[in-house]
């Protein structure tokens, strides 16, 4: 075997292993657990790390396996996929991390960290999937490993959250399912290419090739929280922080995501699409959730929730750029992406750090929680402005293109949609703002789990993962323009995607 | 000479398993399959070399002597037989110890339904498929009856009722054909009976399919099943459910392919559409069960549903073939892994409902692995052997522009779902119900059963390419 075929397969295996051995471990060995995790997360991020070098020099990356004449297992790691990689396996280090302090000596870890590494897995198999049918493996692989994530705390709420999620994302699934034969029936085997992978069909087709469209996008809507499929999203929040962390960066709604910008630039191919007609009704859906989720944000008590509406809102910047005709559009979406995910996660670390320290769960509890948790507090400032667009953020650098892409693309609403959004995403978290960093604290807090140790606010494996992450939020809004940053990832991939064209 | 050991052999150990009793029976039970199992895996290599081929028992040939037939596809369920009959006479061995039961009839049984399993899918003409039904057919009755229990003994008289009235439909379709057509032997009856046949050989044909259909408790035929599923101890549904069930099946398949390939095309689409019945209706009493094991048979009958899909999709040839030889296994094994979990679970908690699983949560985690990958399997969701029979069959629905058919297995998929969740969801009850219920120790041996079987459910999609490989140099006929 050569390292194109060896560091694939290690990616996927370096988070597969160690979820199957974490299964078989008694309850009490958090230890080799734990050692198993790290291990294995490091390992990852080394195997990407070699590849992002690779790709970038014009290596091959990629295995196949024939389950049936005609159907393949095929994997790929192409730029777009190792943006995707990249990103979740930088963040599944730093959510391990939160993830075995979060959860000390709570039950069932094992459990937890098994089906943990599973969603990672699938994760990474969605991002190098090559065709269809294997994309399809991984996403429906997904659902089933965070089901028990989201169960995970077994009460009566969290089953309910669960259900729905589950309900949600089979029917999502099935409609997916559907597409992809379709599509099968229409043109074959439907391999992913750089430019579209339908170019060759006739104009009799055209019904049928909007009816798989409208499958394929609905059926990733449902994880990517398109509205109306978004219903699953708030409920899913009753999960530990550390899930709703992988939920709404680095996994589910990213795989959403992820599987609109394969449909539209890989399998149709963005002019193509763009001339079915299909782009627009896109953007259409896209901005109604940008601002719906931004509006029911603004009325939610609770932190987790207003972030969850925040996530609906959010990740749909990424299926607007997508949507929009022009390579400014396509880098905003894919920069999105990566840069949605890391301000995100901040924020839910933060959320996760304010109830696991001092019980603080809804935003008129924060009163002057800045002052207790000063480190924590500035990690979600930062998060939070990022959200807003605030300039030295990544966010700043996405609106930027995204922006610039819907003047190209003659979309100037799409621009005002943008901006009507920062605008809200700043009425919902500068008051939150406002109030950490310049109220009167309260007397005592709700719950306080874990006291103040010098500088340590809370535990420094809660402490880490948001410091580190806020500081890549400023990282990549500064540094936007250096050889690896997600910009100029993000620029390569549209200029292959766009390579064959007039543009 | 393969297939005879593999049909006399069985015999021999269950005869040896009742003279030796009880306890050394199990152990001779045990290496009689082992044996078998390296058998079966001998004889799919001979066929996957050398194509089909007849074996004429004793050297006398058809029609004085009797002659076996074997080619793929008998070939696979014989293998399927071995794979399944394998773990669950294990799995029996520890049930029985735990249960504090002797099994002295279990195991000659087991020897006699074996038999008669390989014997019914190598045979080449219409009286040993008789034969081999009705010997079949007693064997699971009693199996059923043997626990002695008197829901068992009631269920027991209903399966026999139905099997009686099965065989007799269809031994009296055997003799109308032998009466017109004066051979019983497929081969012959292919060539003989003409593409457009006349009346009696047409009600030949439907006493036969009606037979077959009960025995395969077909919707709206299924009434004895759940009950006799569902009530007998827990190995004996497990070897019911995933295999006696598909032997009639075979059965159907074989005269479709064979004696009535020429115009049977036409009337294909009565199957599909009870097939369809029973999807929606197995589906819809599983969701309401209330018992696991009830919930567990009535998904059988809905599953078996998807086979009958298959009929009017023949005509694509080996893919669809394909996908109801991925369905009979994939079923086998997932039916089998979770009756035999469900036997765990009765035997720690000592309830069969449903809600009952939640005493379970946070314990036995092989158990619910078990549950769990037999149920991805069950509801087509990849990469299991279930997602990929349902795959196929969508492909080859879509060829035939079969439509309505595609919407009912992605709606089928979704309601098996949602009947397997109701399972599930009871593995994360811990947080409410802390107060410990005192479980009774479960044999290592009967979960890891469970789980190899279940696990077996899963990856043989990631085979399918062998299968399909072992069908097509063997093809039926």
């Amino acid at each position: 075997m050569n390292t194109g075929v060896l560091l694939p397969l290690a990616t996927l295996a370096s988070s597969l292993l160690p979820g199957i051995i974490i299964f078989m471990l008694p309850e009490t060995r958090s230890r080799t657990r734990t050692t198993l995790n790290l291990a294995g997360a490091l390992t990852k991020l080394a195997l990407v790390v070699v590849m992002l070098f690779g790709v970038r020099a014009g290596n091959d990356y990629g295995f196949r396996h024939e389950v049936l004449p005609g159907v393949q297992l095929a994997f790929e790691m192409d730029a777009l996929a190792l943006l995707f990689v990249t990103l979740s396996s930088g963040l599944w280090l730093l959510t391990t991390l939160y993830a075995i302090g979060y959860l000390e000596q709570s039950p069932h870890r094992n459990r937890f960290f098994g089906f943990f590494s599973l969603c990672v897995t699938a994760t990474i198999g969605i991002a190098m999937a090559a065709n269809l049918f294997t994309f399809f493996v991984f996403y429906e692989l997904l659902t089933l490993a965070t089901y028990p994530l989201v169960a995970h705390r077994g009460t009566q709420k969290a089953r309910r959250g669960a259900a729905v999620y589950l309900g949600y994302t089979l029917v999502g699934g099935a409609l997916v399912l559907t597409g992809i034969i379709w599509l099968r029936s229409i043109a074959g085997p439907v391999e992913f290419t750089a430019g579209g992978a339908l170019g060759g069909l006739g104009a009799e087709h055209r019904t049928g090739l909007r009816i798989a469209f409208a499958l394929l996008v609905a059926g990733v809507g449902v994880k990517a929280a398109l509205v109306p499929l978004h219903g699953w999203l708030p409920r899913a929040m009753v999960a530990p922080a550390p899930v709703s962390a992988l939920l709404h960066a680095v996994a589910v709604v990213k795989a959403g995501a992820f599987g609109i910008v394969r449909i539209v630039y890989e399998v149709f191919g963005v002019e193509q699409a763009h001339a079915l007609g299909v782009l627009t009704p896109l953007a259409v859906v896209a901005a109604t959730t940008i601002v719906w989720g931004s509006l029911r944000a603004l009325t939610q008590d609770e932190l987790k929730r207003r972030l969850a509406f925040s996530t609906v809102s959010q990740v749909s910047y990424i299926a607007l750029g997508v949507a929009m005709l022009g390579p400014q559009a396509t880098i905003g979406g894919l920069v999105h992406l990566v840069h949605q995910g890391i301000m995100k996660i901040t924020l839910f670390f933060c959320a996760g750090n304010y109830a696991e320290t001092l019980g603080v769960h809804r935003v008129s509890e924060m009163d002057g929680i800045a002052r207790r948790m000063p480190l924590t507090s500035a990690a979600f400032t930062i998060g939070a402005l990022g959200m807003m667009s605030a300039p030295l953020t990544a966010g700043a650098v996405s609106k930027h293109w995204l922006s610039a892409g819907a003047e190209a693309a003659d979309m100037a609403w799409a621009g005002w949609v943008l901006t009507a959004s920062s605008l809200l995403n700043a009425a919902y978290f500068l008051p939150i703002v406002f109030r950490a960093w310049c109220r009167q604290p309260p007397t005592a807090w709700p719950q306080e789990h874990i006291t103040r140790a010098g500088w340590r606010e809370t535990g420094w494996l809660l402490l880490l993962p948001p410091l580190v992450t806020a500081a890549a939020t400023l990282g990549a809004g500064v540094l936007a323009d250096l050889p690896m940053s997600p910009l100029t990832w993000a620029r390569l991939i549209a200029a292959r995607e766009y390579a064959g064209s007039s543009m | 000479m393969l297939i005879a050991w593999l049909i006399v052999l069985p015999l021999a150990w269950a005869l040896a398993a009742w003279l030796a009793g009880a306890r050394r029976g199990a152990t001779i039970a045990c290496a009689g399959v082992l044996v078998q199992l390296l058998l079966a895996l001998a004889l799919a290599r001979e066929v996957a070399a050398h194509g089909p081929f007849t074996y004429a028992v004793g050297g006398w040939g058809a029609p004085l002597g009797i002659d076996l037939h074997v080619d793929g596809l008998s070939a696979l369920l014989v293998l399927l037989t071995e794979v399944v009959a394998l773990p669950l006479v294990l799995y029996t061995r520890a049930w029985l110890v735990a249960q504090e039961q002797d099994g002295t009839y279990l195991w000659p049984l087991l020897g006699l339904l074996l038999a008669a399993l390989h014997a019914l899918f190598v045979s080449a003409d219409l009286f040993n498929l008789y034969v081999t039904l009705e010997l079949l057919g007693l064997g699971a009755v009693a199996l059923v009856a043997s626990g002695g229990e008197r829901k068992q003994l009631a269920a027991a008289l209903r399966y026999l009722v139905a099997s009686l009235v099965a065989s007799g439909c269809f031994l009296l379709g055997v003799a109308v054909i032998y009466g017109i057509h004066g051979t019983v032997s497929l081969a012959d009856l292919a060539e003989r009976v003409p593409a457009d046949p006349t009346t009696p050989t047409l009600l030949a044909g439907a006493l036969m399919l009606l037979g077959l259909m009960i025995k395969t408790a077909l919707f709206p035929f299924h009434g004895w099943l759940p009950a006799a599923h569902g009530s007998a101890a827990a190995p004996v549904s497990a070897l019911l459910s995933a295999l006696v069930v598909k032997a009639s099946f075979y059965v159907i398949l074989r005269l479709r392919l064979s004696v009535y390939s020429g115009w049977a095309e036409q009337l294909d689409w009565l199957p599909a559409l009870l097939g369809g019945g029973a999807i929606l209706y197995g589906s819809w009493c599983a969701l309401r069960a209330e018992r696991l094991k009830m919930l567990i048979a009535y998904s059988t009958v809905a599953q078996l549903g998807y086979l009958f899909l298959l009929f009017p999709l023949l005509a694509v040839g080996e893919l669809a073939l394909t996908a109801g030889a991925l369905q009979i296994l994939a079923h086998a094994l997932a039916k089998a892994a979770l009756f035999a979990a469900a036997g765990i679970a009765l035997l720690a908690s000592g309830r069969d409902s449903v809600a009952g699983l939640a005493s379970l949560a946070g314990v036995l985690p092989l158990t619910w692995f078990a549950f769990g990958l037999a149920g991805t399997s069950l509801m087509g969701l990849p990469p299991s052997g279930g997602f990929l029979a349902k795959w196929l069959l969508i492909d080859a629905a879509i060829m035939r522009g079969q439509w309505i058919m595609i919407l009912l297995v992605v709606a089928s998929g979704l309601l098996a779902a949602a009947y397997i969740f109701r399972i599930l969801s009871c593995a994360f009850r811990s947080a409410e119900r802390e107060q410990a219920v005192a479980l009774r120790p479960v044999p290592r041996t009967m979960e890891w059963v469970a789980f190899a079987l279940a696990a077996a459910s899963v990856l043989v999609g990631l085979e399918a390419n062998a299968i399909a490989g072992l069908l097509g140099t063997g093809g039926a006929r």
